[in-house]
Formats: C-alpha cells, sequence, structure tokens
C-alpha cells in the first residue's frame, strides 16, 4: 500500500490489543499493516471484520491512522470485485432507493400509529431520488456495484 | 445560533421511529428552533459506503449537506453512523480543495455546489455545549431515579482529535447529560467498547457482530443497571435487537434500550408510550412499572 506513514510501525501490538473483534475473529490489526507493506493484502477476508471502531487510531503510539488504512485496503478490494454478497446487497438497495435501510408497510403503520407521516427523505420526492441516483452513476458507482 | 435542521437518516424512521419523536418532542420542549431536512438520500453509512468508494461517499454526504446550507441553517443528527459520515466529510470537504473540486464536478450536474457554510451536530454534545446540564436540568419535571449504563458509541467520540470532544477514552459529557435528567451513570467495564455492529460487520458478519453485543450486555448486566442509555439508533438495534438473537442462545438480559432522546423525554414527563418505548423488541415490565411510579411520585 502506497501510505508512507505505516512505515513507521514498529509492531507493537497496541491496536490488536485495542481490537474488539480480533478477541473474537481471526482480525489480526497489527499483522494486516505489516504485511500491506510488503504485499497486496487486498483479498483477505479480515479486513471485513473490522467495526471500524478507532480504538487502534487512537491508541497508536505512532500515529498512524490505522482505521483509515483499512478503509484504503477494503477499497482496493472492492476495485478488484470482492464484495461480500450483503454489502453488495446494501449497495444495490442504496443504489435503487438512495436509503440503506428499507421501509415496509409495516413500518409506516407503525409511524402513523405514533403521530408520524412518511419520513421526509428520498423516498417521497421522486426528484430527489433522481438527484441521487444521478450523482452515484456520476461517480461510478452503480458500475463498481454490478 | 443557526437554526436547526433535523437530519433523521434511515435507521431511525425506517426501524425506531419511535427515537424520532422523542427527538422532536424534547427540542420543541426545549424550544430549539429546527425542522426537518428534507429530500434527504442515506448519510450515506460509514462502514460500507465509506469503505467502497470514498468519493461517491463524500458526493451523497455533501449533497444532503448542501440541502441544509440551501436553508440557511446547520445540521443535527441523531445517530453517530450519520453524525460520523456528515461531519467527516463535511470537514474533509471544507479543508482539501482538490477533492472539493472533484465533489463539485459531480455535485454540479444536479445544480448543487459544497460551499462549506454548514456545520454538522449530534443532539448529545450539541445539548451539553449549546444547552448546558444545569439549564436542561432545570427544564426537568420528572427526575428520573434510575441506574444508567451509558452507552457513547464508537463515532460520537473517535476520531477524537477530529470531534474535539475530550477524551475518548475516559469521556464525560454524556454521562452529564443523562445525570441531569435525575439518573445515576454507573460506571462499567468496556464502557467505550463498541457495540459490535459498525463497519458492515452487522450486515455481512451478523454472529460475530453479537459476540461483541455479549461482551457488553454480559458487563453492563454486571453492574446491575435498570437500562441502557445510547446515542445511535444502530447501537440501539444492535443492543435491542440483539438481545432478542441472544435468548435464542440461551443469555437472557432483559435490559430495555433507550435513546438519550427518550430518557429525556420521560424525564420531561411524557410517557412511555409517547417516546415510543413500547417499539422496541426488549420490554421490561419492572421497568415500565418503575418509569410509571416516578412519573405518578411527581406529578
Amino acid at each position: 500500500m502506497k501510505n508512507s506513514e505505516i512505515l513507521t510501525c514498529f509492531q507493537c501490538g497496541t491496536c490488536t490489543g485495542s481490537c474488539p473483534s480480533g478477541k473474537y475473529t481471526s482480525l489480526n490489526v497489527r499483522r494486516i499493516i505489516k504485511d500491506s507493506i510488503k504485499k497486496d493484502i487486498s483479498d483477505q477476508p479480515d479486513l471485513w471484520m473490522c467495526t471500524t471502531c478507532y480504538n487502534c487510531q487512537e491508541r497508536c503510539p505512532r500515529g498512524i491512522k490505522i482505521t483509515d488504512a483499512i478503509l484504503s485496503l477494503r477499497a482496493e478490494s472492492v476495485k478488484k470485485g470482492r464484495i461480500l454478497s450483503a454489502h453488495r446487497a446494501v449497495c444495490k438497495f442504496l443504489i435503487e432507493t438512495g436509503q440503506s435501510i428499507p421501509i415496509e408497510d409495516i413500518h409506516i403503520a407503525i409511524r402513523k400509529k405514533i403521530g408520524l407521516g412518511e419520513p421526509e427523505n428520498v423516498r417521497k420526492y421522486p426528484m430527489a431520488l433522481k438527484d441521487v441516483k444521478t450523482l452515484l452513476s456520476s461517480t461510478g458507482f452503480i458500475e463498481l456495484i454490478k | 445560533m443557526k437554526d436547526i435542521s433535523l437530519f433523521l437518516g434511515c435507521v431511525i424512521p425506517n426501524r425506531y421511529p419511535g427515537i424520532e419523536k422523542a427527538t422532536e418532542l424534547v427540542l420543541d420542549r426545549i424550544g430549539i428552533r429546527w425542522s426537518e431536512l428534507k429530500e434527504t438520500s442515506c448519510c450515506p453509512a460509514p462502514g460500507i459506503f465509506r469503505s467502497f468508494d470514498k468519493i461517491t461517499w463524500l458526493t451523497l454526504a455533501s449533497r444532503n449537506i448542501v440541502l441544509a446550507g440551501e436553508k440557511n441553517t446547520d445540521i443535527l443528527t441523531v445517530c453517530n453512523g450519520c453524525f460520523s459520515s456528515l461531519m467527516d466529510a463535511n470537514s474533509i470537504l471544507k479543508n482539501d480543495i482538490s477533492l472539493r473540486n472533484e465533489v463539485n464536478l459531480h455535485l454540479n450536474k444536479i445544480n448543487k455546489e459544497f460551499n462549506g457554510t454548514v456545520e454538522v451536530r449530534h443532539i448529545v454534545e450539541f445539548l451539553h455545549k449549546e444547552i448546558g446540564v444545569k439549564n436542561l436540568n432545570k427544564l426537568i419535571e420528572k427526575p428520573l431515579d434510575l441506574k444508567v449504563a451509558v452507552h457513547y458509541g464508537c463515532h460520537l467520540l473517535k476520531p477524537a482529535k477530529d470531534r474535539k470532544l475530550g477524551s475518548a477514552q475516559c469521556p464525560v459529557f454524556f454521562d452529564e447529560l443523562v445525570e441531569a435528567t435525575g439518573a445515576k451513570s454507573i460506571p462499567y467495564e468496556g464502557k467505550t467498547s463498541c457495540c459490535g455492529a459498525g463497519g458492515g460487520v452487522r450486515s455481512a458478519m451478523l454472529e460475530t457482530s453479537f459476540k461483541m453485543t455479549e461482551y457488553k450486555l454480559d458487563r453492563i448486566k454486571k453492574a446491575g443497571v435498570d437500562c441502557i442509555v445510547d446515542a445511535c439508533p444502530f447501537c440501539h438495534l444492535q443492543y435491542d435487537a440483539g438481545q432478542v438473537e441472544l435468548a435464542k442462545t440461551g443469555k437472557t438480559y432483559n435490559i430495555p434500550v433507550l435513546h438519550y432522546s427518550q430518557l429525556l423525554g420521560l424525564a420531561f414527563g411524557f410517557t412511555p408510550e409517547e417516546v415510543g418505548l413500547h417499539l422496541n423488541a426488549i420490554r421490561n415490565l419492572e421497568f415500565e412499572n418503575k418509569i410509571a411510579e416516578i412519573q405518578k411520585k411527581n406529578s
């Protein structure tokens, strides 16, 4: 990875020791940082076990932006078409609706019961949704997710 | 202070509308001039979309920010994810001219332009800074004699150098706001640890995410609290719906989960139903009776 800041890592392991996901998964942030200097690790499934909690980044004695580095590695992975099916579904949903969580009739009914109307988001405003789709097409996101 | 546009995001309106109702009630009671931001999209959620493509994430976030700018307002978020995406994108675009130019090329296609006039706030830090603990305390009608496990959530606090809300390791501002309602914030191990939902982990690796939730819930249970109070509907979902899932594996907690807007609403004298507590997956009758007694005692 082209990130000279990472070269200052002295492998102390504070990142791994601070990682809530690493307690339960194979995610080893110290190793990710070490390996990312030497080789392409964008196919590692562990990259997607990070909750982006920023503990590692906050506590790194070298001040390395570790979480940001993981985000960059993920982006490299996505560019190569390595997208988990659940994430692809969320992205397709965003492209289709401008939202990341579906709203069903039952939710609309619950809202009505407590005196709330339809959410004031793009779902209610077709021209605004069209704008969002224009942006997602313009940035290449629709092509990226295909 | 500029008027505020309330940005609700996706989880609150679509899954926990009670938080939306409670937020509206408390903002009105405090006397804050607000209106809901219309025509919004997903913030977009930091976990997945920020990971996937930075320019797309910045562009969609900037559109939401520009909508608030067109009304000459700042943005008030009620969700740590929305706060994180909108605040970070706003700050990046204010400071990085070349990224701003790149994003504006896309925005210009829908006749919009990012010009950096909007501030992005989160309801918890907003109430703490703009209203203050003392003033909020004066408005309390039903002091809540409750023991609370406060959950800040990662993206409210971190990255600390960008949030500028003090220590991310031992934060205090949210505890102070909770205690302004008469409740007591109970310390517990792993308080600033993650709920497990973020980063796209909940959506792609649900069981893994629940291991982190279980870690938190075990320690919260041990602390002997009446309820959890959070600042984010995604953490809220993880704790509330998560307890239902963990019950299937034989772990029962039955700990009520409240967003701060809902806790404040109760302290203002709104009923549990008015602040949407009945819309949670976890219902705890003992807790509801306790609230009823508190509200009756102070009426």
